[in-house]
């Protein structure tokens, strides 16, 4: 090892050093005639947590998307811990084995049960015995607080329970960085505090580092207590970055103003 | 009647040919079926493009030349499959079995595709996003769900595919259909004989029919 490896690799996790973990530069993105991302540049450290907002349609889940490569880009690169995104196979899948992904709509795997779930992608992609899988994937489920779901089928769980799964088979792949696109919108009022609770303690561990973490959603209470920046796009681009206190009690743009105006009424 | 009766010997073997030559080209064409689908899906264009062609050539050709191709055209392009019968399999029994699984398989291949695409997008992507390749994604998440909404149409396909078999009669093979038409032949009365002769179809269909129903029924069960 050389002497410059072990400079830069001196205490890889600690947030607020200049060590970015995704960097989004002059990112571009069309679908047909749409324009949808436009012109992008975004910087993420370690253990930092980045809320983006916006009104429908401004972008916000294809940027989410684009980060792991479920979308594809036309202009600009996307790195991770500096190493553009791979184009297609077996290094892009392992890099995705990197980044955790919640969706909207959960999308547990319905033909298999809540356990089975969680270890998939540990044994199929980790290549873990699936003995140690199936306890990882228990700690897992347990952290959440769904364990004693394990032997169910996805379709016999609530909304919050569900989503708490997929965090769950998220975080058992020990990500770099989580992505979340609306995790509570799909949730019916009494779950989405369940779903919240597990994503603010991700996000402010009591022990352990903060997990990374790229959030789309419109709950200005979460964004409040576990944000670190807030991204407000519109039209596919950010309009506006600042810190959720910043940007709630006093933001700039015309069209922040605006659309803050309008989820405060409801 | 009783000339069936008493060589109900033949009657057996013609339809043990039968099943043979079903079960061979049923477990071909899923398999040649399976992976045309998983073509046609996949991110690769020009293999998507292929599996396209040539489902729609081969499905639109009627059967019978498909097996005129494979009887008399293989062997008319040097292709004679001596290997096989090195191994002891009668390669007309051979041919018979490729030109049922060539045909078969677009039919399977459509069906399983109507089923991935009734698998939810959601499905695929969640598997994309923990790290599972295009293959890892398809065998363990979305085919064994497609597989589930693919038993009544690959029903009909397998039953069709057991009446199918008939067609192997007009090149000499010895099967239920082939036995039929020799004992008509030799007996001046046809109707007992072809009746004994559905009703041994018509077994064979229950039983496809039975094993789809008791599949569907578990794997509904089972989520
Ligand atoms: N696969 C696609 N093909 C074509 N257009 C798309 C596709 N996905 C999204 N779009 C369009 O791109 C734009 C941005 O979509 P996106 O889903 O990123 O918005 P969003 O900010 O997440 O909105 P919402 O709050 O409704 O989820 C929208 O106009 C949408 O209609
Ligand atoms: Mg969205």
């Amino acid at each position: 090892m050389t002497v410059s490896d072990t400079a830069t690799s001196d205490n890889p996790h600690q947030p607020g050093t200049d060590d970015p973990l995704v960097v989004l530069d002059h990112v571009d993105k069309h679908f047909g005639d749409l324009h949808v991302l436009r012109d992008i540049n975004v910087s993420i450290r370690r253990g930092e947590v980045v809320v983006v907002i916006g009104p429908s349609g401004s972008g916000k889940s294809t940027l989410c998307r684009t980060i792991n490569r479920l979308e594809t880009i036309d202009g600009g690169t996307i790195s991770l811990n500096g190493v553009p995104l791979p184009e297609e196979g077996k290094e892009l899948a392992a890099l995705r084995a990197e980044v955790g992904m919640v969706f909207q709509s959960f999308n547990l795997f319905a033909h298999k049960t809540i356990l089975e779930n969680v270890t998939l992608g540990l044994t199929k992609v980790r290549k873990t015995p699936k003995k140690s899988a199936d306890e990882a994937a228990m700690r897992q489920l347990k952290r959440v607080g769904v364990a004693e779901q394990a032997g169910k089928y996805p379709a016999q769980l609530s909304g919050g329970q569900q989503q708490r799964v997929a965090i769950a088979r998220a975080l058992a792949m020990e990500p770099q960085l989580m992505l979340f696109d609306e995790p509570t919108s799909a949730l019916d009022p009494e779950m989405i505090k369940e779903v919240l609770d597990v994503m603010v303690g991700l996000a402010k561990p009591e022990q352990g580092e903060p997990m990374t973490m790229v959030v789309v959603t419109h709950e200005m209470g979460f964004a409040r207590t576990a944000a670190d920046r807030v991204l407000f796009m519109a039209d596919g681009q950010i309009v506006e970055e600042n810190t959720p206190e910043e940007f709630f009690t006093n933001p700039r743009s015309d069209r922040a103003k605006d659309f803050l105006g309008k989820i405060l009424k409801h | 009647m009783e000339l069936v009766l008493s060589n109900f010997d033949l009657y057996l073997s013609a339809f043990r040919l039968t099943i043979g030559l079903f079960l061979v080209s049923a477990v071909g064409s899923l398999l040649l079926g399976t992976l045309l689908a998983a073509m046609r899906v996949g991110p690769i264009a020009f293999m998507s493009k292929a599996a396209t062609v040539y489902i729609t050539v081969v499905r639109n050709t009627p059967l019978l030349i498909i097996f005129v191709f494979v009887i008399i055209g293989l062997p008319k392009l040097g292709i004679l499959f001596r290997s096989v019968e090195e191994l002891g399999i009668s390669s007309f029994f051979f041919r018979a079995c490729l030109a049922l699984t060539l045909y078969t398989s677009t039919f399977v291949a459509e069906a399983i595709r109507s089923g991935i695409n009734a698998v939810p997008l959601g499905q695929a992507e969640a598997a994309r996003a923990i790290g599972l390749t295009f293959g890892g994604t398809m065998t363990q998440v979305v085919l064994p769900q497609a597989f589930r909404a693919t038993v009544p149409p690959l029903a009909s396909v397998f039953i069709a595919l057991l009446k199918n078999t008939s067609v192997a009669y007009a090149f000499g093979i010895l099967e239920a259909t082939a036995r039929m038409k020799y004992f008509t032949n030799i007996s001046g009365n046809d109707l007992p004989i072809f009746l004994i002769f559905a009703a041994g179809y018509v077994v064979l269909v229950e039983i496809i029919s039975f094993g789809a129903n008791r599949l569907e029924r578990r794997w509904r069960v089972a989520r």
